[in-house]
């Protein structure tokens, strides 16, 4: 995308400024939260510890297969949700929005 | 009105629908044919992305697959759901900040070079182009049974629907049918599962409906009757899976991010206008997915229960109409094992292979099957795939809900089909001729040869169509290693990691790509009577290997580029770029 070399130098020096790292950094923070619930919820409720909580009731279901058929998938989309929102609030405090 | 009549109109009125939004949005630069010109609301998007997502496979078969796997079900519900948030968190806004057209201009780019870009446009068409026969063979099966057209016909039908608004159209006439085709297909997915919900627990919520008491004043939940009823006939339970936990759990991985690195996904984010709208917008795709996959499984625990109760120990002559029909067409057999004249269902396969049928009609009018018996006590076979298309007759709903199915069937395999389409021209005409063989073209020659490129890709998925290689259910396993274990990492890597260079990145492509197609080759195709639990590394399934595949990639694409050239500031500047979102703009035309 080297386009022409006045743009790619304004741009590699907005790139490594400190404002943009530590943009990066909150990014990165917030990213690894959700995706640790992210994989909780799908990989851990649904699959590994599916046994366990499947001796739980939860409205007619068992809880293991519940999260595994029903509630990893909510999860996921409030995920999506919130990732978005909060980068919304992210991208304005350091002013990078779009 | 009969169910035939009201079929042709409403896909009739449907196919209107879809060539008429194709006259009106028809492309006219590379800029609307590839990206629709860069400015889809996020929420159109949203639906579109998920009808290019939700293709003939999840809306016929995935719900009867659950029925018959219970649990096991799980690694397709999350798989092909869970992926979206791999793809909103870390892929989708960073490539729309990108701004280019396609997923090899990506790779290219940030892998500095045509060899790069080459690997990309290989690993795209071969993926695209698996699923692409698939769609259009649903295309034709859901003609032929609901329409009485022969099946190549069928598939005509649908290349010329296609042809019109993929090749008129590009990417702005596929964005709005795909818009009208989400509505047609989530609509004729939720009306027969409403109705059969409140059939079988008097709940007209499906999602509510599955945990609810089974209406015959009994008290007990759905899932307790199906663990019980299934427990009685001999059946593993239906909320206890029969895979091992290391294998489920690879398939739902492989499943996540080979969603995430499935070009025809990727590009719709390509469509909005910016990056926060990306961000979004993969939120609205999978809310308007998961309208279907959380019904799904609903659907497939009621059509198992509402199957065992219809057949199990009836008599032929007393069985509904809807399982003669089925019979008639060969998606279900029924060979009396033990002379009683009725249906026993068992576990186990009742004869060897898909059922061949006698000329000459049994005692009680069925259809007398040849195959050679196996010693199961089960007698009946059943296509997973008729639970959905068969669930509105198994129901006895109203004619117009099964006219309705046969249109979302055919909007779900059409709207996949022509996002699928997009990418394998588009990936023909701008990243192999464009910016690989004949750099100097104008606008109006690449959109010319986009154009040829939609018309023969359409000519070879309709081919396929027609005389499908035997192995096409098969290869969908493919699609999706393919995919984790080649184009998710090297995209991952590229946004970052500021030090994976060229060679890392290609090198990690190839042993990711060579890996999972041997893998999968061998035990599908070599060895097939070695694919079981005991041979597979780890226990990992040729399904699943993909997530091995991509450790693979990982691994190798680290190490080379540890010991290769560093990557070029340039390129570093590029990454930079695009993790701001600050700046973005929408692709220019060429």
């Amino acid at each position: 995308m080297v386009r022409e070399s006045g743009e790619v130098v304004r741009d590699e020096h907005s790139g490594i400024s400190e404002r943009n790292r530590a943009y990066w950094r909150a990014n990165l923070k917030l990213g690894t939260v959700l995706l640790t619930i992210w994989f909780v919820v799908s990989f851990g409720f649904g699959i590994l510890l599916v046994e366990p909580l499947n001796r739980i009731p939860f409205f007619g279901f068992k809880l293991g297969f519940w999260w595994a058929q029903q509630g990893a998938i909510y999860v996921f989309i409030v995920l999506i949700f919130v990732y978005a929102w909060a980068m919304k609030r992210l991208d304005r405090k350091y002013d990078v929005h779009d | 009105m009969d169910v035939k009549l009201l079929t042709y109109l409403f896909v009739g009125l449907s196919f209107a629908l879809y060539i008429g939004i194709a006259i009106w949005s028809r492309a006219a630069s590379t800029r609307e044919f590839y990206v629709a010109g860069g400015h889809v609301h996020p929420i159109a998007n949203g639906m579109a992305t998920a009808a290019d997502w939700m293709s003939a496979a999840s809306f016929i078969s995935m719900a009867g697959i659950i029925a018959f796997m219970g649990y096991d079900g799980t690694v397709y519900l999350m798989g092909w759901t869970g992926g979206y948030v791999v793809l909103a968190l870390l892929l989708a806004p960073y490539l729309r900040k990108f701004g280019e057209f396609t997923v090899p201009d990506f790779i290219g780019s940030r892998y500095y070079g045509n060899t790069a870009r080459v690997v990309a446009v290989i690993c795209l068409i071969v993926v695209s182009f698996t699923y692409v026969a698939g769609q259009m063979r649903g295309v034709g099966i859901v003609f032929s049974q609901f329409l009485d057209v022969d099946i190549t016909l069928g598939v005509v039908i649908g290349m010329a629907v296609v042809f019109m608004y993929a090749v008129l159209g590009g990417m702005k006439g596929i964005t709005y049918t795909q818009v009208a085709q989400y509505c047609v297909l989530i609509f004729a997915y939720l009306v027969p599962a409403i109705f059969i919900s409140m059939l079988i627990t008097g709940v007209p919520i499906p999602q509510f409906g599955l945990g609810a008491a089974v209406a015959d004043g009994s008290g007990v939940p759905v899932l307790q009757r199906l663990d019980d009823t299934l427990a009685e006939l001999g059946f593993s339970p239906y909320t206890e899976g029969a895979k091992s936990t290391i294998d489920v759990f690879a398939i739902t991985m492989a499943l996540m991010i080979g969603t995430a690195g499935l070009p025809h996904v990727i590009v719709r984010f390509f469509t909005v206008p910016k990056v926060s709208d990306a961000r979004k917008s993969a939120g609205y795709a999978l809310l308007f997915i998961a309208l279907l996959y959380t019904t799904a499984p609903a659907v497939g625990a009621f059509a198992r229960l509402n199957f065992i109760d219809t057949v199990h120990d009836n008599a032929y002559s007393d069985t509904a109409p809807w399982f003669r029909s089925w019979e008639n067409i060969g998606l279900i057999g029924w060979l009396d094992k033990n002379g009683d004249g009725a249906i026993q269902y068992a576990p186990g396969a009742p004869f060897e292979g898909a059922p061949s049928f006698a000329t000459e009609r049994g005692p009680q009018g069925e259809r007398l099957v040849v195959n050679p018996a196996t010693d199961s006590a089960n007698e009946v076979y059943v296509d997973r795939d008729i639970m959905v298309l068969a669930n509105p007759e198994i129901a006895a709903l109203p004619p117009w809900v099964i006219a309705l199915v046969a249109a979302g069937g055919l909007a779900a395999a059409l709207s996949t089909a022509a996002g699928l389409l997009l990418v394998i021209s588009t990936s023909v005409s701008h990243d192999l001729i464009k910016k690989t063989l004949a750099r100097g073209i104008s606008d109006r020659q690449e959109l010319l040869y986009a154009r040829i490129a939609a018309a023969l890709a359409i000519g070879v998925a309709g081919y396929l169509g027609i005389n499908p290689p035997g192995f096409v259910a098969q290869v969908v396993a493919f699609a999706f290693g393919l995919a984790a274990a080649s184009l998710f990492p090297a995209i991952l890597m590229g946004i970052f990691s500021l030090r994976m260079n060229r060679e890392g990145a290609v090198s990690g492509m190839l042993v990711g790509l060579g890996f999972t197609f041997a893998y999968i080759v061998y035990f599908k195709f070599v060895a097939p009577e070695l694919n079981t639990a005991e041979h597979w590394w780890f226990g990992i399934s040729p399904e699943g290997i993909g997530t091995l595949g991509a450790a693979a990639n990982f691994a190798t694409a680290f190490a080379v580029s540890a010991f290769t050239r560093p990557v070029p500031a340039e390129v570093q500047a590029l990454v930079h770029r695009i993790r701001v979102p600050r700046g973005v703009e929408t692709p220019h035309a060429h």
